[in-house]
């Protein structure tokens, strides 16, 4: 059923034309400061000068997120694979907001499948039967753990590891291979992030085992007993896995393996650019609007604190056009 | 009645319906494609319109087929051949049967390169001329199994 999309696809085309392309960036990239940046940002259409530059992010969001529920109102949820991981977010703050006594305003993100006002409740009166269901059993154990350890990051482990999933999980369930592939590759890249920082700050097979999420690509046992024992086991194991080629850039740092993730997700959708059927163009078109969205936020980023243009250069991701 | 006439007018009728049915749906997808690429920018309106029309040629060499076949037979022009015999109808309908597959199957092609093609121009408008190449090859062989149809409709006149 290809053809329900010609329609949306169609504009998508349209769309396309206003992303930023590799000479915006190399332009904003060699901006003498913040303000250069967001002038011409503002040039593109972009955000407002009068406003702080974390809103001009938020509004672009939502200006991608309003354009998609526009062309398509009643399928909303087959997206859901890219608005899980706000969801977990907001997930993570409620716990955390319903353990620690106070107001804390703006921990709360906007853009998820669910209202955060949802999760919040369901979270502080425990009543996890409000969550969806495959957030539930993480909202309850995440939520007894901070109580009981009062560790944080234990907390943070075991919802980074059910959001991994959700993502996964939800790209499978859609039938859209981009969509799939994008669960797939978030959920491995995810494990991969996890299991070298443990290996860097000598974390528990037993750690390792509740923080990786089961993945297609990856043999999350191997991988847990690689991190167990170190870095140069993790990059041992993953040699042998379709991400050798990262090796590099995880040997370098994380911000160098996060770009080449985000790359590696543009070399992935880059042939949707020419294909005017399905849905596949419009989840590209949501990952290109994310990966430029984070590309900008770098780099204002860099200017803000006055980083090198070489330096800024090595983060700045490809662009989709 | 003979059957012969029956088959002779199936053939007809098949000629008409399959290929309007082919033109609808290409018309329809580059239509839907039209409308994608006028929303943001309706200077589009012309360029795109044109590509939307040439799926609907298909439908029209059908009719055409079919208004052959039916005066050939004499439905249209009212002295019907009732006596018509089943091998004269069966060469009629056999002489329908290109434009029966080809258009509808040609026309739902070349709807789909005309979306192809609007993509194009709404994201390049200079290459207006070039997207209206490649639909218009499909056209070709819907041209092609025209022109055969024709053919034997008249070789069956001559015939009987």
């Amino acid at each position: 059923m290809a053809e329900q999309y010609i329609y949306a696809v169609a504009r998508i085309r349209s769309r396309e034309l206003t992303l930023l392309n590799e000479a915006v960036i190399s332009q904003l990239a060699a901006a003498s400061s913040e303000e250069e940046c967001l002038r011409l940002l503002n040039e593109k259409n972009w955000g407002n000068p009068e406003l702080p530059s974390e809103e001009m992010f938020r509004e672009e969001e939502k200006k991608t997120w309003d354009f998609i529920r526009e062309l398509l109102p009643r399928q909303m949820e087959i997206f859901d694979v890219f608005r899980l991981e706000k969801d977990y977010h907001n997930l993570k703050a409620a716990v955390k907001e319903s353990c620690i006594d106070g107001d804390h305003p703006g921990i709360f993100e906007e853009g998820g499948s669910i209202s955060p006002k949802v999760i919040e409740r369901a979270v502080a009166e425990s009543d996890y039967d409000a969550l969806p269901e495959a957030m539930r059993e993480v909202a309850r154990e995440a939520k007894e753990t901070l109580l009981q350890t009062r560790d944080g990051q234990l907390c943070d482990v075991l919802i980074d590891r059910a959001a991994l999933e959700a993502i996964r999980s939800a790209g499978e369930k859609s039938g859209v291979k981009l969509l799939s592939d994008y669960g797939e590759l978030t959920c491995a890249t995810g494990n991969i992030k996890t299991a070298v920082r443990a290996a860097r700050t000598g974390k528990s097979r037993q750690f390792l085992e509740k923080a990786l999420a089961p993945c297609r690509t990856l043999d999350v046992a191997e991988l847990a007993d690689a991190a167990a024992q170190g870095i140069d086991a993790v990059v041992a194991y993953l040699d042998h896995t379709e991400y050798a080629d990262a090796i590099d850039e995880l040997k370098t740092s994380v911000a160098s393996f996060e770009r080449w993730c985000d790359d590696r997700m543009i070399r992935t959708i880059q042939p949707q650019i020419h294909n005017p059927f399905g849905i596949d163009p419009i989840a590209a078109y949501i990952i290109a609007r994310d990966i430029e969205i984070k590309t900008v936020r770098i780099i204002l980023a860099a200017k803000r604190n006055g980083l090198p243009e070489e330096m800024l250069r090595e983060r700045v991701r490809e662009m989709y056009v | 009645m003979s059957i012969g006439l029956v088959f002779a007018l199936a053939g007809a009728a098949l000629a008409a319906a399959t290929s309007g049915m082919g033109s609808a749906y290409g018309v329809g997808v580059a239509g839907q494609a039209a409308a994608g690429a006028c929303t943001d920018n309706p200077d589009l309106f012309s360029k795109t319109l044109i590509l939307q029309l040439l799926p609907g040629t298909q439908g029209i060499y059908g009719l055409l087929i079919a208004f052959i076949c039916l005066s050939q037979i004499g439905i249209m022009g009212g002295n019907a051949n009732t006596a018509m015999p089943l091998g004269t109808g069966l060469l009629y309908f056999a002489a329908c049967i290109p434009v029966m597959i080809v258009e509808p199957i040609s026309a739902m092609h070349q709807g789909r390169t005309s979306v192809a093609c609007i993509s194009m121009v709404s994201k390049k408008e200079e290459t207006f001329g070039k997207s209206m190449i490649f639909p218009a090859m499909v056209e070709t062989y819907a041209i092609l199994a025209l022109l055969i149809s024709i053919l034997a409709i008249f070789g069956v006149s001559a015939l009987a």
